[in-house]
């Protein structure tokens, strides 16, 4: 601070702080009350039986031990995991694929942009139900286009052995792809900020690229990645906070998780340990493990993505 | 990155089409479903189109809307639908307003005046972005059922009076660009800390405080969590949680009714949109060049 003017006198930095602590004065109850109690609280719940309707009692790591055992919480854990394992490298690859068509200097790039975000502004539980009509077996016109697709396999490729289309949301093998693709249909949100990333690489990076003499795929790789992975580690990271939650579009396909449990994901037993089976503690173990998990792959993203910056490429 | 050939921009050009084609045809196949008579909707192999202009059934949203299976009058002079609009529209405007309001004075305090400790609250403001929602949601709804609002709007549109992390973040960077010395100006005038608030920085960050508002609205309109836990008078769910009810009962039947709400609650959120392209995408940018 030895740059700083001398004010003069005591009543103005006092009045600063007034007038700071003033103007926040609705962030500090939020801080407080909406957000560092209950992080606390929730802490000390996990550690507790608490059903809300009474007080709180401490069982130390009862519910931690629990959860280790309890298969339900298991398979939710898997579901949610194996989801983020198929979700989060599709979607980085397709939106920023999108981004890059997008930037190649194309006409009605604007227009494209606006087709790619719409499917973003549908509510999660219309989207829910849309894709359970598309995927629907019986009547769905995603089967329709797949069915020729299928029949023309089988008949040069695999010697005539019929394949059937996938049952999709009702067949626990196809039920997580399903999502997946759902999923794929909203990357819109990071292809617009990928773009804005995209649109900030300085021009003469390209152009020193191109007099060294290099390829289309060799600028991607060598100059683009590496000037955007800011954002690309800032949109991992957004897509890891949202695959682990993923809640109201398996909810409302089924809130049992069906078929065969492979849609019961994690946020859904939590949810229903703590409002359906009021195992307040418990649920609030599930969710310092959720963020726990969310803490350790952020930290890993970073790792990866600082790799990729100084060695660039694989 | 401007492709050099233009037979790589053609390329681009094909693969963009086809693209957007795929990208639109779900919001296609759910309006195009919504106009369809329920057989239509069942026809081997499907079709786009209903079959003729007579078939097109505008009927399915007066259903939809009116819905006399599930209507009352008695119970309540408005149809469930619209009273579901209705409740949405109710906490998207409370929400919105409390969210613009607060953010913006909040982020005031964080970007245009120093006092001491400032960094560190902002820091710890920052931090709580990672926390995930799941791990305050016990210990909150413990509080909201404390205070007997289980079971009103309140949970939901109360705290967007109080600010909220990200806002902050967003609105204090978009200040932090006004230059000070038009709050210096403003002070020697004899302006309060308010005035310069309000004469000064609001006015210049109007497509700020609109990416926040839009944001709110969106994020109001689709919440379905939040609905779920607070919300247990049917005559008080939201459009999100009316529809995912609607869907758990007549689900895997009447598609053309349930396209024709899923089209209804959509649309809005469309509109909005056009009208606000520009700083929705500049928002969204931001987000991440911000981020």
């Amino acid at each position: 601070m030895r740059g700083q003017r001398a004010t003069g006198c005591a009543g103005h930095s006092g009045r600063d702080l007034l007038n700071g602590l003033l103007f926040i004065s609705p962030w500090i109850v939020g801080l407080g009350g909406l957000l560092l109690y209950p992080i606390g609280a929730s802490l000390y719940y996990s550690f507790c039986d608490y059903s809300v309707l009474q007080p709180a009692e401490w069982i130390g790591a009862g519910n931690y031990i629990d959860l280790a055992t309890d298969e339900v919480f298991l398979k939710s854990l898997a579901n949610t995991l194996v989801y983020a394992a198929l979700a989060l490298p599709m979607g980085l690859v397709v939106s920023l694929a999108l981004a890059l068509l997008l930037n190649t200097g194309v006409p009605f790039m604007s227009t494209f942009r606006v087709i790619f975000f719409l499917p973003v502004l549908v509510p999660m539980v219309a989207l829910a139900v849309l894709w359970m009509w598309i995927f629907n077996g019986e009547y769905g016109i995603l089967n329709h286009y797949l069915k020729p697709v299928l029949a023309f396999v089988s008949e040069h490729l695999l010697g005539g052995r019929p394949i059937a289309p996938p049952g999709w949301l009702s067949d626990p093998l196809w039920a997580k792809p399903a999502l997946v693709v759902m999923g794929m249909w909203t990357v819109g949100n990071s292809v617009v900020i990928y773009l804005a990333g995209l649109q900030d690489v300085p021009q003469h990076l390209y152009e020193a690229a191109e007099l060294d003499g290099a390829s289309w795929l060799q600028r991607i790789r060598h100059v683009t990645l590496p000037a955007i992975s800011p954002v690309i580690q800032f949109n991992l990271i957004m897509g890891i906070i949202g695959a682990l939650q993923l809640f109201a579009i398996p909810y409302v396909i089924s809130p049992t998780g069906a078929p065969a449990r492979s849609l019961y994901f994690l946020p859904m037993y939590l949810y229903d340990s703590a409002f359906t089976y009021l195992r307040m503690g418990y649920a609030s173990a599930m969710a310092w493990i959720l963020f726990i998990i969310i803490f350790v792959l952020t930290l890993v993203s970073f790792k990866m993505t600082e790799k990729r910056v100084h060695y660039g490429g694989e | 990155m401007a492709a050099k050939s233009l037979l790589g921009k053609l390329l681009a050009l094909l693969a963009l089409s086809a693209l957007s084609v795929t990208f639109i045809a779900p919001l296609a196949w759910m309006i195009l479903t919504s106009l369809k008579p329920l057989d239509e909707t069942m026809s081997m192999p499907p079709k786009w189109l209903p079959s003729s202009v007579e078939t097109i059934q505008w009927e399915n949203y007066v259903k939809v809307i009116v819905d006399k299976d599930r209507w009352d009058p008695d119970e309540d002079p408005v149809p469930p639908f619209l009273r579901y609009g209705l409740n949405t529209l109710y906490l998207v405007v409370l929400g919105v307003v409390g969210t613009v309001i607060s953010n913006a004075l909040i982020a005031y305090g964080f970007a245009r005046i120093r006092w001491p400790g400032r960094d560190v609250v902002f820091a710890l403001t920052l931090a709580t972005m990672m926390i995930p929602f799941p791990v305050i949601m016990v210990p909150v709804f413990a509080i909201f059922r404390e205070l007997g609002w289980v079971g009103s709007f309140k949970p939901l549109w109360v705290p967007a009076w109080f600010g909220s992390a990200f806002n902050i973040f967003l609105l204090r960077q978009f200040f932090r660009t006004i230059p000070t010395e038009l709050s210096d100006a403003a002070r020697i005038d004899g302006c309060s800390e308010l005035g310069i608030f309000w004469n000064v920085v609001v006015p210049l960050s109007k497509p700020a405080l609109a990416v926040v508002a839009l944001f709110h609205f969106m994020y109001v309109w689709n919440d379905f969590l939040g609905p779920l836990i607070y919300l247990t008078d049917q005559k008080m769910f939201t459009l999100s949680l009316g529809l995912q009810f609607y869907q758990s009962q007549h689900g895997g039947t009447e598609w053309n009714l349930l396209m024709a709400a899923s089209t209804l609650i959509v649309l809005p959120l469309i509109v909005v949109f056009f009208f606000t392209q520009r700083s929705f995408i500049q928002g969204i940018s931001l987000t991440g060049l911000k981020g």
